[in-house]
Parts: C-alpha cells; sequence; structure tokens
C-alpha cells in the first residue's frame, strides 16, 4: 500500500467562458463559428484561452491512507469540482491526481435509480452503477433495507415513495459501499434530523474502520466531529490547510471576506432568482452606521435591500441567524405578523427595504452568520444565501460582566432578579 | 510537478488522473471489470420499456406485425413488386425482423447519453457502457418478434435453408452497425440536441434505402453495371438480404457484396469509436 491514498499535484479545471451557461449548444451555432473562424482569426480575435475561467487552479495536496479530511469553501470555491474530478466523473484541464484504492462517492445520492423500477431492484441497479459487484450487493442486501427503513415497500415502485424515503434508500445503498477511499458532498444536508444522525454514525464507522474520507460539507459541525485535518477552498484556490478547529477558524475569519455588508453584484445572482433581485444586507449599530461589530446589550439592525423587476404574490423575506458552527439560533420573516403579511399579499415591482431590530440584551457575545431567504411558501425559493454576512457580537456592558468569564449559551438576556431577604436564618 | 510519485501502489486500483489528449483506445480491461454493470443497464432497459403500457411486452411482435401489414398493402397490392417467390407476409416479417433490431437498438443509443445524464455527471464508469447496453437490450424485443417468424415458417411450410448457420452472423452485423452509428449520434446529441430531431428522420429515410418490403436485386438491377457497390454501402442491405436468404431462403443478389456492407459497418463502429472517447471527456460537463 502507498502511504497516501490520493496525491494531487497542480490540478486545475477551466471552462470555456460562459460554457456552463449554456449548456448545451445546437449545430447552428458551431456552424456559425466555424464559418466566422477565418474571419476571427483574421481580426486576432481568438480569444479562446482568454475567455476560459478556472473553476480550480493549482491545487496540490495528498490525502494519508486512513485519512478522514474535510474540504471546507464557500458556494463556487471549487469544492465539488474537485470532487468531481477526483471520483473521475470529469477530466481535469492540467496537472494530474493519484489515486490509490477504490474510490466510492456519494457525489449525490439515488444515481441510476429509476422511478418505473421497484426498491429491490434500484438497489442492485444503483449498486451496480456504484461500482458493486452483484454478490456484494446480495449478501448487503438485508442490511440496506434494514437501514433503509422502507423494508414494507421494497417491492413497490420508487415513483411512489415519498421524497423522504426515497431519500434514505438511495443513501442507504451508497453508505454500504466498501470502497477505500470514499468522496462524500452535503449527503447530510438531506432527510430529517434522526436520518441525519444515522448518516454521520455511518460516515464515522467507515472513517473508523481506517478508510480514507474526503468530506465537504457547510455543516461545520459535522466537520468538527468527523474530521481531524482540513483544507479551505476559495474561488478554485487551496488557501489553508491546517487541523479542522483551525480551519473552520479560518474560514470563519477570512472566508466571509464581507462583514457589516453583503452587496450581491449582478452575476453573482442566479437568473432563476428573477423576479427577485438581492440589492444588500447590512448589520447597523445604534447609530445608524455599518458595523462588524456590535454589542449585546444594544439593539442592532438588520437591513435587506432588493429589487422586483415584476410583482411577486406572498413573497417574504426571511433571516436565519446562526452561529459560526451553523446552528440556528432563530429564523423570522417580514411577513411574520397578519398585519403585514395580508398588506403585502402581492408586493409590486420596485426598490424595496426590509428592516428588523434585534432587541437589546438577546444575543451572547460571538461571532454570528446571517442567512437570507427569499420566497413564497410553498411555491418557490427565489433566493437563498445560508451564509450571507457575519458579524460580531461583543459583551461589553452585558449583564454579568463583572466576572471576567466567558458565558455559556447563544441568548444573554437581561432578566430581572428579584432577591428577599426575609428576616434571620430559620435552621 | 516537481514531487516525483511514488512507487506503484500494492492496492486494489491505482488511477492517475490527468488531462486526456489524442486518440484513446478502449480499455478492454476495465469493461471487462464493468461488465455487470454491462448487464444491469440491458436489463434494466428491458424491464423499463414496457413499464406502464397496457399491452406490455406484447408490443414486441405487434410493432413488426402491424408494420408488416402497412408494407404489404403497399409494395404488395399496390406496387405490385415481387417477394422473392415466398408468401408476402413472410417475406416482410423477416425483412422487418433485422432492420427493427438495428433502428432501436441504434436510436435508443442516439438518445442514451442524454436520457442516462444523472448518472454521467455523478459517477464514473466507462461511457460506452451506456450506448452498448441500449443497443443489447434491443436483443430481447427481436427474440421475442422471432418467434413469431419460426411459428409463421412451421404455418407457411418454409424450412430454414442451409445457410441457416449465418444468422448469428447478420445479427452480429446488424448490433455492430447499430452501435457504430449510435455512437456518432450519442456523443453529438450531448452537444447538439438536434440530433434528437434527426433520428427520425435518419430512421426513416434508412429504412426506406433498406430492401425490407422488396428486394434488393430491384435497386442492384437498376444501378448502372459496375455502380452496384454503391447501395452495398448500406450494411443493412447485406443484413436484411442475408438475413431473409439464410432463413426463408429467398435469392441473394451477390455475396460479394455482403464484404462491402461488412466493411461499411466495421468503418462505422471504429470511427464512432473513435468520436466517442474524443468527445467522452467533456460529456459530464456540456450534458
Amino acid at each position: 500500500m502507498s502511504e497516501y491514498a490520493i496525491r494531487v499535484d497542480g490540478l486545475g479545471k477551466s471552462y470555456a467562458l460562459g460554457g456552463k451557461v449554456e449548456r448545451y449548444r445546437t449545430l447552428r451555432d458551431s456552424l456559425v463559428d466555424m464559418v466566422s473562424w477565418p474571419a476571427r482569426m483574421l481580426k486576432g480575435d481568438l480569444r479562446r484561452d482568454a475567455e476560459r475561467i478556472w473553476a480550480l487552479k493549482d491545487i496540490s495536496f495528498d490525502v494519508r491512507q486512513g485519512q478522514v479530511l474535510g474540504v471546507i469553501g464557500r458556494n463556487g470555491a471549487g469544492k465539488s469540482t474537485l470532487l468531481k474530478i477526483l471520483s473521475r466523473v470529469t477530466d481535469p484541464s492540467a496537472g494530474y491526481a493519484e489515486i490509490n484504492g477504490r474510490v466510492g462517492s456519494l457525489l449525490e445520492v439515488g444515481t441510476g435509480f429509476h422511478p418505473e423500477l421497484s426498491g429491490r431492484e434500484n438497489i442492485y441497479l444503483n449498486g451496480a452503477v456504484l461500482g458493486m459487484k452483484r454478490r456484494e450487493i446480495g449478501a448487503k442486501f438485508d442490511e440496506i433495507v434494514e437501514f433503509s427503513g422502507v423494508s414494507k415497500f421494497i417491492d413497490t415502485a420508487v415513483k411512489h415513495y415519498s421524497s423522504g424515503m426515497y431519500l434514505r434508500l438511495a443513501f442507504s445503498v451508497a453508505a454500504h459501499l466498501e470502497p477505500e477511499i470514499l468522496v462524500v458532498d452535503e449527503v447530510l444536508a438531506v432527510g430529517d434530523a434522526e436520518f441525519q444522525r444515522k448518516c454521520l454514525g455511518k460516515m464515522g464507522e467507515v472513517a473508523e474502520a481506517g478508510r480514507t474520507v474526503l468530506f465537504v460539507s457547510h455543516n461545520m459541525s459535522a466537520i468538527l466531529r468527523l474530521t481531524e485535518e482540513s483544507i479551505v477552498l476559495d474561488k478554485g484556490q487551496l488557501v489553508y490547510r491546517a487541523p479542522t478547529s483551525q480551519a473552520v477558524d479560518y474560514y470563519m475569519a477570512t472566508g466571509l471576506s464581507q462583514t457589516g455588508e453583503r452587496a450581491w453584484a449582478a452575476e453573482e445572482v442566479p437568473a432563476d432568482a428573477a423576479p427577485f433581485r438581492p440589492i444588500a444586507m447590512r448589520v447597523k449599530d445604534t447609530a445608524g452606521r455599518v458595523a462588524e461589530t456590535v454589542q449585546s446589550p444594544q439593539p442592532v439592525d438588520i437591513e435587506i435591500e432588493y429589487e422586483l423587476s415584476q410583482p411577486i404574490q406572498g413573497l417574504r423575506l426571511g433571516i436565519y441567524l446562526q452561529t459560526m458552527r451553523g446552528e440556528v439560533v432563530f429564523t423570522s420573516f417580514d411577513t411574520d405578523d397578519p398585519k403585514d403579511y395580508e398588506k403585502y399579499a402581492t408586493r409590486p415591482a420596485g426598490h424595496y427595504l426590509s428592516r428588523v431590530t434585534i432587541p437589546a440584551d438577546t444575543l451572547n457575545e460571538g461571532q454570528y452568520v446571517l442567512g437570507l431567504n427569499a420566497s413564497a411558501f410553498r411555491v418557490r425559493r427565489y433566493f437563498q444565501d445560508e451564509r450571507a454576512l457575519a458579524f460580531i457580537v461583543d459583551a461589553l456592558g452585558a449583564p454579568g460582566m463583572q466576572w471576567p468569564e466567558p458565558r455559556q449559551g447563544l441568548v444573554r438576556p437581561k432578566l430581572d432578579w428579584t432577591i428577599e431577604h426575609d428576616g434571620a436564618a430559620r435552621a | 510537478m516537481d514531487k516525483p510519485l511514488t512507487p506503484p501502489a500494492q492496492s486494489s486500483q491505482r488511477v492517475l488522473i490527468k488531462p486526456q489528449r489524442g486518440l484513446v483506445g478502449l480499455d478492454f480491461k476495465e469493461l471487462f471489470r464493468f461488465r455487470e454493470l454491462i448487464v444491469f443497464l440491458t436489463w434494466r432497459d428491458i424491464l423499463v420499456r414496457y413499464k406502464q403500457t397496457l399491452l406490455g411486452g406484447a408490443w414486441a411482435i405487434l410493432q413488426p406485425v402491424l408494420q408488416m401489414l402497412i408494407f404489404n398493402v403497399l409494395f404488395g397490392d399496390i406496387a405490385g413488386l415481387s417477394s422473392g417467390g415466398v408468401p408476402r407476409p413472410l417475406f416482410t416479417y423477416a425483412g422487418l425482423l433485422p432492420w427493427n433490431l438495428f433502428s432501436t437498438s441504434m436510436s435508443d443509443a442516439g438518445r442514451s447519453l442524454v436520457t442516462n445524464r444523472n448518472m454521467i455527471t455523478k459517477v464514473y464508469f466507462p461511457r460506452i457502457i451506456v450506448p452498448l447496453s441500449s443497443v443489447l437490450s434491443g436483443v430481447v424485443d427481436f427474440l421475442v418478434a422471432f418467434l413469431l417468424l419460426a411459428g409463421m415458417m412451421v404455418y407457411y411450410g418454409v424450412m430454414p435453408t442451409s445457410g441457416v448457420w449465418g444468422l448469428p452472423l447478420y445479427l452480429l452485423l446488424s448490433l455492430v452497425t447499430a452501435l457504430g452509428v449510435g455512437l456518432w449520434l450519442a456523443a453529438l446529441n450531448v452537444h447538439y440536441r438536434d440530433i434528437r430531431y434527426i433520428i427520425p428522420f435518419l430512421t426513416q429515410f434508412w429504412m426506406l434505402a433498406t430492401p425490407i418490403a422488396y428486394e434488393a436485386s430491384e435497386v442492384f438491377s437498376r444501378l448502372p453495371a459496375g455502380w452496384e457497390w454503391l447501395y452495398a454501402l448500406n450494411p443493412m442491405v447485406g443484413v436484411v438480404e442475408g438475413f431473409r436468404s439464410a432463413l426463408v431462403g429467398t435469392p441473394i443478389y451477390s455475396l460479394d457484396m455482403l464484404w462491402i456492407s461488412i466493411l461499411t459497418s466495421l468503418v462505422l463502429l471504429l470511427s464512432g469509436l473513435v468520436y466517442f472517447r474524443r468527445m467522452e471527456r467533456t460529456f459530464a460537463d456540456v450534458v
């Protein structure tokens, strides 16, 4: 066995600009290109190389046999591209990667599932797609069904499954793969809490069995729990490698580069957000200044600026206040009040500001992350950025500051205590 | 790349991932390792084909029978063409079977990469397995329809000729051609969805250019002497003529022409493989 399970050297992946957006071309486009090619060449306008963007550039790292490595990065930092290259779904444009061992990828569960086939048939099919032998699947069949908890419906076509059942079955097959190297991407974002616990447990088992795991997730607490070392990707480059707790801190401190205000450039907003268009999200202190540090005993204003190019029915803007580790402290929507809900049943096109105040004496000291959501309940989610903006709460002047000790808990309310002294000791 | 590579590992698999350039051959060893996936995907295509249909597998027989009835009216009753000395239903049906094997396999393979895009963008396996299993799954329909042909031969009292040993050859030739064209179409379809619209026309045109309801000699004899090979360039001419002649003993125009069919078919397969392998790298990015 080689000491390394994965060695990556100078790995890069580039796309022709726009190639990801237009997805596929028609024959006509190509013919037009072909015909206009000589003309463009004469004009020195062959921007073929200039027009490439690097989704991943010059990545080098290695993973020892049996190591569980976390991969951290914002959306679009290149995590998925990296995993796709390592699981050989797509070819790199530069550099190389050396892989020692059978790779099992959980890039997305349920790959190869066919809605018309029964759960049983899909287990075999999915297993084969994921690289299992028929014998292996047969030997583990009962275990897979047991783990998924859908044994009653195993001979029903999966198109009749609820989405939860479907995911559980799909994950079960994937979880029973026994690859030497396991590549996991965001699977834990699906399913209910109980199932997520099951999945994390399974991943822990895999790691304990001495197999190599590459784990990508937005869930910092899962990363912290399951991995000892992590790499941080930013804009397609590897910017940091350290023990996970340090890497998470680094990511928190620098990965969210904009604190106090998060502004969205037009090209950052996915096309399917229209007619909603986020402009900015700000944290303001009592003086009305955009601030990255606010004080616990003072109210904090949060402001969301956005535009609607068309009226939207039932639109609600919400914030998720989370800790750095991803635990949600609370969720709140701008039409939570039934009166506002009726008044803004349809929001006409135009420019908007939604403001909310977090009352004084609410949050404990620490770093917090604000997520933004714009949706119409059960109709459509227009836009979501789970980690839009980070800010710091300072405990200066908060209750109990006479004792210089960190206080447990996410909230730090100012509570009215009464102390009664009603006479001498009775004992 | 200043760090030297570690010596080859003793692990079960060692893979070097790097940009692929130029021509790449087919990795038969790897294909063999994935043999079970080929079986499973073929099995899935067969299972799924007639799901949620009222008549189910009966379509495998019903389709060629209906085609046969239409062809008999068009080419027999209206055009009055010869049916090579055997009963017309037998003549047409025996011609339709290898043709349908070819056309379903080809068009399924041509669409296969796009229909299976969720697998292609998420898991690695030799991509050629997808069109390959589409082609293979067509064989089952063929076998079902073949039962009826056997029944018809008994009914009409027609015995297979001594050339019946050639049947597997003709079937293989038809599958090879289907795979060759299918590979081209599948790879093109990933980049140009125009193919989706071209496939039905291609199939229709090709069918008329194949001696299914008429004898190949009708065309050969109309070509200027020395130019007969032009018609034999269509590999399905050799397949359909050969298949029918081996079973029901219709005359065959010229066995030499078969070599031309075999040659075109191999050229199609090889060029299809080369093109497919060349385009394969970008499938997951584009599909």
